[in-house]
């Protein structure tokens, strides 16, 4: 039997823009509401995300991205995911993504995209209840 | 288990989840590594809050891959007391070696472990070791003076700390300035550095504990590498003058003190387990809650032979 255990999220920014208020806060707030989480910095390449991912054996990924890249950047992380056999990984997005965007990002294998204002609690109560394993 | 052997870094760390989350589950893959296991050679690296640990680990990581060796690294965050959760940043200063794949990283949170680590942290080194790596690298969580579990789970430990970390007095108390097989003041680029290593090596020549071998006192800097090659150098130099048969007597004394606090968190866990369903003992537990009962009767109640039955055969 598999005991009660912490969530593991691993908050990461991938593409080049610096700012990651937005990712500290989330990162924070996962924390406060009892996850683990790794925060794994600035600027990282969908190939680095992925690879952090597997070696910390994270539940969810979350990524923040203000570039305007994203529709390029999330679905080659899920698509590396993908290639690792790691698709049971929940991916999360938020950032400035436009309305028009998250259609696109959710067939590419974005379960949810939070747009400004989401309060943590509720990242984190989406987490809770879509997750993979049994709590 | 075979995929660990094999070299799979997703079976390395999905087993590092199993130990992490049910240690119960680990008799079934730790009879299977046992025999295989000493290969790889530990260091511990510990300090307060802030003194560039990681930073410094990331360039220790550096000197030792130039070297051709692969290093498998576990870097200590706290967990949150009130909510049970952790924010495990450590890795944002080795990011230089996120595409390595002589490395491989792993974040821990302690748990409510209060020694500095986590408690999964020795079966984790132990599949690193067993996974081919040539160094496990072992970060703590930033610690005061007490928080020593590193200096029994490694095979050397390195006490990072920083210029502004007080005058001779403070190098006198007991404890952190106490495990150290190699002292470093990191960020020697700030005042004081030299005037702290000065005072620290007079403390330590008083130490009986190091009346036959000084700790090297070194100067680093963690941001720019400066320093690192000798410290490294040093590592190696500690490791040639442990050799096999220190090395093997230090690891004796590891592991019992390592059956030891398996066996205190099996009691406690199965104690716990208990005291969830057993109305008996939760009316008992309630009167020890309630102050009613002091927690010395109690244990003879549940114990009244003791808890251990010796072997018979």
């Amino acid at each position: 039997m598999e005991k009660k255990r912490p969530i593991k999220v691993l908050v990461a920014k991938p593409g080049l823009d610096g700012h990651d208020r937005g990712a500290k806060v989330v990162a924070l707030g996962l924390r406060d509401e009892g996850m683990e989480v790794i925060y794994s910095g600035l600027r990282q390449t969908p190939e680095k995300i992925v690879q952090t991912a597997i070696q910390e054996d994270v539940d969810v990924i979350g990524l923040s991205c203000l570039s305007g890249a994203h529709n390029r950047l999330f679905p080659e992380i899920t698509s590396r995911l993908k290639e690792k056999k790691m698709e049971n990984v929940m991916v999360i997005a938020g950032g400035h993504i436009p309305e028009k965007d998250i259609a696109f990002l959710r067939e590419n294998g974005i379960s949810a995209v939070f747009g400004h204002g989401t309060p943590v609690k509720s990242i984190a109560e989406y987490i809770r209840q879509n997750i993979a394993f049994n709590l | 288990m075979g995929r660990l052997l094999e070299g799979s870094e997703i079976a390395l760390a999905k087993l590092i989840t199993l130990v992490e989350n049910n240690p119960a589950g680990m008799t079934g893959v730790m009879p299977m590594i046992q025999h295989r296991l000493g290969k790889a050679f530990c260091i511990g690296l510990t300090g307060p809050p802030g003194a560039g640990k990681s930073s410094l680990a990331s360039q220790v990581i550096k000197a030792l891959r130039s070297a051709g060796a692969k290093v498998g690294v576990i870097a200590v965050d706290p967990t949150s007391p009130f909510t049970g959760g952790a924010l495990l940043g450590d890795r944002v200063r080795m990011q230089d070696h996120y595409l390595d794949p002589g490395v491989f990283i792993r974040s821990m949170a302690t748990r409510g472990s209060l020694g500095g680590l986590a408690r999964a942290t020795k079966d984790v080194i132990k599949l690193m070791d067993v996974f081919g790596f040539d160094y496990v690298l072992v970060e703590t969580v930033g610690v005061g003076q007490t928080e020593l579990d590193i200096m029994q789970t490694t095979d050397i430990t390195v006490v990072v700390l920083v210029p502004e970390g007080g005058d001779g007095v403070q190098a006198m108390k007991a404890g952190l300035m106490e495990i150290g097989d190699i002292f470093v003041i990191n960020k020697s680029d700030r005042p004081g550095a030299d005037s702290m290593a000065v005072q620290l090596q007079g403390v330590l020549q008083m130490n009986p504990r190091y009346a036959s071998a000084m700790p090297p006192v070194m100067l680093t800097q963690g941001t720019d590498g400066k320093g690192v090659a000798e410290l490294v150098e040093a590592v190696r130099a500690r490791q040639a003058i442990l050799g096999d048969t220190d090395l093997e007597e230090r690891r004796r004394e590891k592991r019992n003190l390592e059956f030891e606090e398996i066996l205190k968190w099996a009691v406690v866990e199965e104690w716990k387990g208990l005291a969830g369903s057993d109305e008996k003992l939760k009316d008992r537990l309630s009167e020890v809650v309630e102050g009613s009962k002091d927690p010395y009767t109690m244990l003879r109640e549940i114990f009244p032979y003791g808890c251990i039955r010796p072997l018979t055969d």
